[in-house]
C-alpha cells in the first residue's frame, strides 16, 4: 500500500526537529506535524545548549549531521568550555543561546530540507493497522498514513501546570495539552510514569541593578559545537552572577507551604541535579546563599533567566524572594516560575531503536521516555528518526553501544534500566568516557553516517579531508624514533629503558608538547594546527584507551550473546521472582544489557546465559 | 514453575538420624501427603509418615517458610530413622510426587545463592566449614560463613563510592557551586582503604595456612631419630625407623591437629654427604621441601653449634635426649621425652602467625584485593603529584572499583550520583 509519507514524526520541539531532519536526510519522505510551524525549535526551559556530557551528545549529532549543533552555534551568544582545564575527555562545548535566533534558524533548517514536509496541525490519533501504528489522525479529521511514526510529545502528556496552590492542565506555558493522543496511549498498555520538573520566573533585564553584579563573560577562544562550524555568528554577551541570601532562605521558608512542592499537590519525581530553590533551602539549609546565574534570552528582548531559583511558589512570594536578591530589588517578573508534572513512557518498554515493542510501526523520542534537557531529546529524536526512516525504507536497523558513544550510553541506560527521576547525561555515565570524547565524535560516528546514509556531502568531504590530513600527520610523527638517549641530549627526563619512541608515542608522555616535537625534529612544524591538537588529544589517552580494550571485548562479547525476544523469563528456575519481573520489563537484547539491570546478580546472570544457550540449542537441533 | 528438589542431607548410610530436605514450590504440598499436615514453622513437629495406608516411619518435621529457609524457599525437613530402608522409601516416595525431583549436588547451596540467601565469599566458607577438620578452621570458615568479608567489603564500597563522588562532582557539576580541590579528602579516603586491604593480603597467606595446613619438616643428619620422633608425635608407625642410617630416602607426610591448627608433619631424609644416586636424590628433596616448610624442627647432636638450613624462629633440639643428655630443650621420640613441650613450642610459633590471618581466605581473595589496592596506589600517586586530570584519576579507581568486585559487588553509576546528590547542593 503506498502511503502518503514513509514517516511522521509528531512534535516539533528538539526531539521532533532532530528526528524528522534525521529521516529525510536519509532519503524518507518526512511529514512534521505541529501545532504551528511557529513552535519549532522552541527553548522552553534554559537557552542554553551543551554542557558536560550534553556537550558531547550535541558532538555526536553534529557527527552525523543533525541539526541541534549548527543551529546552536549560529544562535549562541555566549561559549564556554567547561572543565577547560581538565583533561579533553570530560570537557563540554556549552553555549548561552538567543532564544529568537535559534527558533528562526531551526525553522530555516527544517524549511530547506529536502524530503521534508511541515503539516500544520493537533494529531489526535494514530491510524492503526491491526496492532501497527500506520500514521495520524488530525484533530480536524483529516489522515495521514506512514509506514513508522516517530512521537515526540514531550511533557504534554495529561501535562499538569503548578503555579503554588493552582493547577492547571496545559504543556509547556500556553499551549494545550494532548488529552486524546493519551487517551490511545492508554489503549496500547504502555507502562506509565510521573515526573515533575520546573523553571524559574522570567524576568525583565531593564529593570536589574547590574551595577554592582559579578560578571561572567564566554571564553576568549570560543569551541563551537558543529564539526563544520568555523566561527561565531551572534554578537556575544556577558551573563551576570547574583547570590541568595538569608532574607530570601526566610521569605521561602515561611512559606513553603504554599509551594505546589511542598503542599502535596505533586506527585511526579523531579530531577535531584535541577531542585527547585524550596528543595535547596529545605534539602541544604545549612547553606546561607546559592548561586545564581542572569542569562540574557535574547539579543532582541530583555528577557532574563535566573537560573538556579526555579519555583513553584504563588506569584505574590516569587515576586518577594526575588526583591530580595542582590540587584533585582526592583526588577519586574514577566514571567512567574511553575512546575510541571507530566506522564513519560516506561523507556524499558523501547528496543535500541527506540521503537516501541509491542506496537510496531511507533517510535517515541525526547522527554516522553523520561529524559530531560534539549540535548538528550535532539539525540534521542536522531535514533529514532533513523530507524524509523530504515523501517520504512526496508534498511537494517542503525543502533549504538555504549562503546561507540554517549548516545549509545543513553539508549542502554534506558532500555536497560529504566528512569526513576528525569534522565540527564552525565560524562560519569560512560564507562569508556577516555575514548568517547566531544572532540573525537566524528572520528567515531560520521563514517557510520556515511555508511547509512544520513550524513550530507559537505560534511563527507570535510570529513575525510581532516582524515587524511590526520592519518598523514600521524604517519609523519610515527615514522621517525628517537632512542632515550637522543632524548635526553635534547634535554628530556625520559627513562632510560632503552625502548626507542616514535613521535606519536612522546605525545603520550605528560611532558611532551607538539612544540617540544617540533623542536627535536622542525619538519613537524608543517604540521596543521587542527591535525596537532587532534593527535594530542589522542595520544594522551593513549594507554588508558589500550586497557579499556579489553573491557569494550568483554562488553561486545556479552552484546553478541543474544536472548530471543519473546525468551520467557518467568518460566525460569532459580531466578527470584522480582529479578523475573524486572528482565521481563525490560526484556534485554542481549546479555550485556541483562547484566546491567538494576540487582542482577553474577549467578543469576550465569543461569540466564546457560538458559540462553539451552534454547538456541533447542532452535537449531 | 519451579521444580522442588529433595535429598538426603545427612552422610549416607545407616545412622541413628538421617535428615531428608526438601525445598522449593511443592515442598509443603509433600509434607501434606506424607505426614497428613504441614506442622506449624520453624518448630519440631513428631508425625507418621506414611505411604498410602502403611506407615513408613516416625518422623521429627521441622518446616520453613520462603525467605526464613536455608535455600529462600519453603523447605521441609525430615528427620527419620537412620536405616538404609527407611531412607530408600521415603527418597522413592518424593520422586513419585508430581514435581519434585532428586537435587543435584550442591543444588540447594546454589538456590541459596540465587536467592541471595548467601554471597559467593559466604559458599566459600560453607564449603570451608564442610570440610573443617581443625578448630582453627571451623573458626575460620565460620567467620567467612557469617559474612565477615562481606561486611568489610561493604566498608570499603563505602568508602570508594564517596571517593568516586567527589571525584566525579568535580568533574560533571565543574559549572556549579561544588568544592574546588578535593584531591586532600580522596587521598585520605584511598590511603585508609588501602591499609586495609593491605592487612588483608597479608593474612591471606595466614588463612590460606589455616585452610590448607601448615608444614612443619623435621630435619637432621641420618640415624639422629628424625622418624621416630615423627613416630612419637603420631603414636603410630607412619614412617620406617630402623637403626641404619638413610633409610628415609622419601619425604614422609603426617597430618595432624596441633592444638587446633592442621599441621603436616615431614619426616625428610637424613642430611649427609653420600655416593649413593638414589640417597642423594632423597637428600636434595628433603632440602627443598624442608626450605619450603612454614616450620622446620632440627634434631642435632650439638645444637649449640646452630644448623645450616635454619631460619629465624625454626626449633632446634638435642637429637635422641634419653641417651645424649646435655644442657639444650631435648627430645625423644623413643621415650617421649620432650616430645609435649615440643608440640607446645610448635603450636606457639604457628598460632603467632595465624593471628594475622583476615577473612579474606583464598588466592581468589588475594588477586582482587592485590589488584585493587595497585590501582589505588596509581591513583593516590597522580592525586599526589596534583595531576590536574582528575578523570584518569576516576580511571584509575574504577579499576579498582572492578578488580574488588567480586567482593564488594558491583558499583555502578548511580550509586556514585546517589552520594553525589545527597552530598552536595547541585542545579543551577
Amino acid at each position: 500500500m503506498k502511503h502518503d509519507f514513509d514517516v511522521i514524526v509528531v512534535g516539533g520541539g528538539h526531539a521532533g526537529a532532530d528526528a524528522a531532519h534525521a529521516a529525510a536526510r536519509m532519503g524518507a519522505r518526512t511529514a512534521l506535524v505541529t501545532l504551528t510551524f511557529e513552535s519549532i525549535g522552541v527553548m522552553s526551559c534554559n537557552p542554553a545548549i551543551g554542557g558536560l556530557g550534553k556537550g558531547h551528545l550535541v558532538r555526536e549529532i553534529d557527527a552525523l549531521d543533525g541539526v541541534m549543533g549548527r543551529v546552536a552555534d549560529k544562535a549562541g551568544i555566549q561559549f564556554r568550555l567547561l572543565n577547560r582545564r581538565k583533561g579533553p575527555a570530560v570537557q563540554g562545548p556549552r553555549a548561552q543561546a538567543d532564544r529568537k535566533i535559534y527558533r528562526e534558524e531551526m525553522q530555516r533548517e527544517m524549511r530547506d530540507c529536502p524530503n521534508l514536509t511541515i503539516v500544520e496541525g493537533e494529531a489526535a490519533d494514530f491510524l492503526m493497522s491491526g496492532a501497527e501504528v500506520r500514521g495520524v489522525r488530525l484533530a480536524d479529521g483529516s489522515e495521514i498514513s506512514a509506514s513508522a511514526v516517530v512521537l515526540t510529545t514531550g511533557t504534554f502528556l495529561r501535562g499538569l501546570i503548578h503555579i503554588g496552590q493552582v493547577s492547571r492542565p496545559g504543556g509547556r506555558m500556553g499551549d494545550k495539552p494532548s488529552v486524546k493522543l493519551a487517551e490511545r496511549i492508554d489503549q496500547f498498555g504502555l507502562p506509565l510514569g510521573r515526573l515533575k520538573t520546573g523553571t524559574p520566573p522570567r524576568l525583565d533585564g531593564t529593570t536589574i541593578d547590574w551595577s554592582d553584579l559579578e560578571v561572567q563573560p564566554g571564553d576568549d577562544d570560543p569551541t563551537l559545537f558543529s564539526f563544520l562550524s568555523s566561527k561565531v555568528s551572534a554578537q556575544q554577551i556577558s551573563c551576570g552572577i547574583t547570590h541568595t541570601n538569608e532574607q530570601t532562605h526566610e521569605i521561602i521558608e515561611k512559606n513553603i507551604g504554599k509551594s505546589a512542592m511542598y503542599s502535596g499537590r505533586i506527585e511526579g519525581v523531579g530531577p535531584r541535579y535541577c531542585p527547585s530553590i524550596e528543595d535547596k533551602i529545605v534539602r541544604f539549609a545549612e547553606k546561607s546563599s546559592h548561586q545564581v546565574f542572569l542569562e540574557p534570552e535574547s539579543l532582541s528582548d530583555n528577557v532574563i533567566y535566573p537560573n538556579g531559583i526555579s519555583t513553584s511558589l504563588p506569584e505574590d512570594i516569587q515576586h518577594d524572594y526575588v526583591r530580595s536578591i542582590k540587584g533585582l530589588e526592583n526588577v519586574t517578573i514577566l514571567q512567574p516560575g511553575y512546575a510541571i508534572e507530566y506522564d513519560y513512557v516506561d523507556s524499558r518498554a523501547l528496543d535500541s531503536r527506540l521503537a516501541v515493542r509491542d506496537v510496531p510501526g511507533l517510535f517515541l523520542a525526547g522527554q516522553i521516555n523520561g529524559t530531560t534537557g534539549y540535548e538528550e531529546a535532539a539525540a534521542q529524536g536522531l535514533v529514532a528518526g533513523l530507524n524509523a526512516a530504515a523501517v520504512a525504507l526496508g534498511r537494517d536497523p542503525i543502533t549504538f553501544s555504549r562503546s561507540n558513544s554517549y548516545i549509545g550510553v543513553m539508549v542502554d541506560d534506558l532500555i536497560t534500566r529504566g528512569v526513576s527521576e528525569p534522565y540527564r547525561m552525565f560524562t560519569s555515565r560512560a564507562e569508556f568516557r577516555l575514548s568517547l570524547r566531544a572532540d573525537n565524535a566524528d572520528q567515531r560516528l560520521t563514517p557510520l553516517g556515511i555508511e547509512v546514509g544520513c550524513v550530507g556531502a559537505e560534511r563527507k568531504q570535510a570529513f575525510e579531508a581532516k582524515m587524511s590530513a590526520l592519518a598523514e600527520a600521524r604517519q609523519d610523527m610515527e615514522s621517525v624514533v628517537f632512542t632515550p638517549k637522543e632524548l635526553v641530549t635534547a634535554g628530556h627526563a625520559v627513562n632510560q629503558d632503552g625502548k626507542r619512541r616514535n613521535g606519536y608515542e612522546l605525545l603520550a608522555l605528560q611532558q611532551f608538547d607538539f612544540d617540544a616535537l617540533v623542536a627535536l625534529r622542525p619538519e613537524w612544524g608543517a604540521i596543521d594546527e587542527a591535525s596537532r591538537d587532534q593527535l594530542s588529544k589522542d595520544a594522551m589517552y593513549a594507554n588508558y584507551i589500550l586497557r579499556q580494550e579489553r573491557d569494550v571485548a568483554v562488553l561486545k562479547r556479552d552484546e553478541q550473546q543474544r536472548i530471543p525476544t519473546d525468551f520467557d523469563y518467568m518460566a525460569m528456575e532459580g531466578l527470584s521472582n522480582e529479578l523475573k519481573m524486572k528482565l521481563n520489563a525490560a526484556r534485554p537484547d542481549n546479555i550485556g544489557q541483562a547484566g546491567r539491570i538494576d540487582g542482577m546478580t553474577p549467578a543469576a546472570l550465569t543461569l540466564l546465559l546457560a538458559k540462553v544457550r539451552q534454547s538456541r540449542r533447542g532452535m537449531t537441533a | 514453575m519451579m521444580d522442588t528438589i529433595f535429598a538426603l542431607s545427612s552422610a549416607p548410610g545407616k545412622a541413628g538420624v538421617s535428615v531428608v530436605r526438601v525445598s522449593g514450590p511443592a515442598a509443603f504440598e509433600a509434607c501434606r501427603v506424607l505426614a497428613g499436615d504441614v506442622p506449624a514453622r520453624r518448630v519440631g513437629s513428631v508425625r507418621l509418615l506414611r505411604q498410602g495406608d502403611e506407615v513408613l516411619d516416625e518422623a521429627l518435621i521441622l518446616t520453613f517458610d520462603a525467605g526464613h529457609s536455608f535455600t529462600g524457599e519453603e523447605t521441609v525437613e525430615f528427620q527419620v530413622h537412620g536405616s538404609v530402608a527407611i531412607i530408600g522409601a521415603l527418597l522413592a516416595r518424593l520422586g513419585e510426587m508430581p514435581g519434585l525431583r532428586q537435587a543435584e549436588p550442591g543444588e540447594f547451596t546454589r538456590r541459596a545463592l540465587e536467592n541471595e540467601r548467601l554471597d559467593l565469599a559466604q559458599i566459600e566458607g560453607l564449603a570451608d566449614l564442610l570440610e573443617s577438620e581443625t578448630e582453627a578452621q571451623r573458626r575460620q570458615a565460620m567467620k567467612m560463613f557469617s559474612g565477615a568479608l562481606g561486611q568489610k567489603a561493604e566498608g570499603w564500597r563505602g568508602k570508594l563510592i564517596r571517593a568516586m563522588a567527589l571525584l566525579e562532582v568535580t568533574i560533571d557539576f565543574a559549572d556549579e557551586e561544588v568544592p574546588e580541590d578535593v584531591y586532600p579528602e580522596v587521598i585520605a579516603v584511598l590511603d585508609g582503604v588501602m591499609a586495609e586491604l593491605r592487612v588483608e593480603i597479608t593474612g591471606v597467606a595466614a588463612a590460606e595456612r589455616i585452610r590448607t595446613g601448615f608444614e612443619v619438616a623435621i630435619v637432621g643428619a641420618p640415624n639422629v631419630g628424625k622418624s621416630t620422633l615423627l613416630n612419637g608425635l603420631a603414636g603410630r608407625d607412619a614412617a620406617i625407623t630402623s637403626d641404619v642410617a638413610g633409610t628415609t630416602r622419601d619425604v614422609i607426610e603426617v597430618r595432624m591437629d596441633v592444638a587446633g591448627l592442621p599441621v603436616t608433619f615431614l619426616d625428610t631424609a637424613g642430611l649427609r654427604e653420600t655416593e649413593d644416586v638414589v640417597e642423594s636424590v632423597g637428600i636434595a628433596r628433603a632440602k627443598e621441601r624442608a626450605a619450603q616448610a612454614d616450620l622446620r624442627v632440627f634434631l642435632l647432636d650439638d645444637p649449640s653449634q646452630g644448623a645450616e638450613l635454619a631460619e629465624e624462629g625454626d626449633i632446634l633440639l638435642q637429637a635422641k635426649a634419653d641417651v645424649a643428655g646435655g644442657s639444650f630443650p631435648g627430645v625423644s621420640g623413643k621415650t617421649g621425652a620432650g616430645i609435649a613441650e615440643l608440640i607446645t613450642a610448635i603450636s606457639e610459633r604457628l598460632s603467632s602467625r595465624v593471628a594475622h590471618a583476615g577473612v579474606a581466605t583464598h588466592l581468589r581473595h588475594k588477586r582482587a584485593l592485590q589488584e585493587g589496592c595497585d590501582a589505588l596506589e596509581q591513583a593516590r600517586d597522580l592525586m599526589l603529584q596534583n595531576v590536574e586530570m582528575s578523570e584518569i584519576v576516576a580511571e584509575e579507581i574504577r579499576r579498582a572499583v572492578y578488580a574488588l568486585d567480586s567482593l564488594v559487588g558491583r558499583v555502578d553509576v548511580e550509586a556514585i550520583l546517589d552520594e553525589v546528590f545527597s552530598s552536595f547542593c547541585l542545579g543551577k
